[in-house]
């Protein structure tokens, strides 16, 4: 059956949307206003001439062609915007290209990379990346986020603003910019991911349409710069840790810890995706921070039991990150990899060595507690999990925490 | 001798500022640069863009850090300023960060307003 003139739009908008606009912000001299108006106004024009006139061959060209014939209607209209585009030479371009309407991967780069420009603060990278790359609308960012709709709206102009102002320009990274540049962008998109991963609060811990939105924007890089270890290490970490969602979460509600979850809930399409792309990104001489995650995954994704998981192994790529990240947090999680492999009185002095950096992070809290359970140290485990309880940021993990409490106590009480 | 007369103010105020407060104090600027000229003393003056335009570039270990906002370190202090000619901010940051001082302190990176 074939597709209504409003399907047949809302596909290409699902598919080619980001791409069009992409186009069109270069086009439009990286003008993210102008450009957003004119394919929303090409959009309206679909509407209302697809079905009256029949559907064009192509649509996607359609829209590009009708969008910047609005942003030349548009900046017409706009006499400071007419002098200072024309001035670029903008105007003759957007006709000039008129006849060329099929947008070259390089805009969604010079999108991306703008997005996620490091002189826009961490918030406005993540909230313009989700609005323009994915196109989501403003009020489900500001909802992902947490916050109200005129909060979200104000950050995203803001964000806008100081592109404009500040003259971050539209284009792809030099090499000599590159490593900072392609870091930010990694890092936003890590950020979503995470945000949708582990809700930073609120009842559900995983929020999975943020992970699918992070997915979709790595895929994309991923495709534009394959020979970048990090951008396919980046997809392959997402891929493995997604692949757990269904896993992560009790009928109840409740978080359920890798080593207690049913394997058999695991999404071996995403697995078998992440482990190739892994292989991939470690083959690469840029493989970094993000192959090393990937990697430490892939461990965990391959292990058909808990039993099984090679712990030797983590211990050592989790010494590798430490050369590469030599954070407090790596450390812990060397830590607790330690203790797989040595036991947890071996561990523990490794762990309470970073009691001063992680004090105010609840999984270094509930880390210690469990081996403080292990090792019989029952009053000291009561207190790490109070601490940790007490910096818990979502309800499920509260829970687990205070499960594990009475465990603990009933232990010592009777 | 060379003195540099740096110029603050409260931003917010000065957003908040009606037109004909607006237009009174530019008129006291206009006059000021012309008495400053008048009397042989000018060098250089611009206007700058607001805070919320600025960029902080620093550089570590080789490597150029570039935040979001204006230098906002109490223990560093102004020290010198290059106006500079560049295309875009990218340009601009690639030149702050080659500043020896980017390596020991902090370069904010401001537009200068363009009046037009």
């Amino acid at each position: 059956m074939p597709l209504s003139a409003h399907e047949l739009l809302q596909e290409v908008l699902k598919t080619d949307r980001a791409r069009i606009l992409s186009s069109l912000i270069r086009t439009c001299g990286g003008d993210f206003d102008l450009a957003g108006e004119a394919l929303h106004d090409a959009v309206v024009a679909a509407t209302i001439q697809w079905p009256q006139r029949g559907m064009p061959e192509a649509p996607d060209a359609w829209l590009l062609q009708t969008a910047r014939h609005k942003a030349i209607d548009a900046i017409r209209r706009d006499q400071r915007k007419r002098e200072k585009l024309e001035e670029l030479g903008y105007t003759a371009r957007l006709q000039q290209e008129e006849e060329d309407v099929t947008p070259i991967p390089d805009d969604m780069l010079r999108l991306i990379f703008t997005c996620c420009h490091p002189a826009l603060n961490e918030e406005a990278r993540l909230a313009l990346t989700l609005r323009t790359v994915v196109g989501l609308p403003t009020i489900e960012i500001a909802r992902a986020f947490l916050v109200s709709e005129p909060t979200m709206a104000q950050r995203l102009v803001r964000a806008k603003k100081k592109i404009r102002e500040a003259g971050i320009p539209y284009r792809v990274p030099e090499r000599s910019e590159m490593p900072e540049r392609l870091e930010a962008v990694l890092l936003a998109i890590y950020l979503v991911f995470n945000e949708g991963y582990s809700a930073s609060s609120g009842e559900h811990v995983v929020r999975g349409e943020l992970c699918a939105h992070a997915i979709h924007i790595g895929r994309v890089l991923a495709e534009l710069m394959p020979h970048e270890g990090e951008t396919l290490g980046l997809l392959s970490l997402m891929l493995l840790q997604d692949s757990r969602r269904r896993a992560r979460m009790s009928e109840d509600g409740d978080l359920v810890l890798l080593q207690d979850q049913n394997r058999g809930l695991w999404n071996r399409e995403q697995i078998d995706e992440g482990l190739r792309l892994c292989r991939e990104a470690r083959a690469t001489p840029s493989s970094a921070v993000y192959g090393i995650q990937a990697a430490i995954a892939a461990e965990h994704a391959r292990a058909a039991s808990p039993e099984d998981t090679d712990w030797e192994q983590i211990m050592r790529l989790y010494a590798e990150l430490l050369r590469v990240c030599p954070t407090p947090v790596v450390a812990l999680n060397h830590a607790v990899a330690a203790a797989m492999v040595r036991g947890a009185e071996e561990a523990l002095p490794l762990v309470n060595k970073l009691a001063e950096d992680l004090d105010g992070y609840g999984p270094f809290h509930a880390a210690r507690a469990d081996l403080c359970r292990t090792t019989g140290r029952w009053r000291e485990a009561e207190d790490a999990y109070r601490r940790a309880i007490a910096l818990a940021t979502n309800d499920p993990e509260r829970r687990f925490l205070e499960g594990r409490l009475q465990e603990v106590r009933s232990v010592y009480l009777h | 001798m060379q003195y540099l007369l740096l110029i603050y103010e409260d931003e917010k105020a000065i957003q908040e500022r009606d037109e004909e407060n607006r237009n009174k104090i530019f008129g006291e600027y206009r006059a000021f640069t012309a008495s400053v000229r008048e009397a042989g003393q000018f060098v250089a003056a611009d206007a700058l863009q607001p805070t919320t335009t600025a960029t902080s570039v620093r550089v570590r270990d080789g490597k150029t850090i570039t935040t979001d906002g204006p230098f906002a370190e109490t223990k560093e202090q102004l020290g010198g300023f290059y106006l500079i000619e560049a295309n875009d901010l990218d340009e601009a940051i690639a030149t702050a960060s080659r500043i020896p001082s980017a390596r020991l302190g902090t370069i904010e990176v401001r537009p200068i307003w363009a009046f037009d």
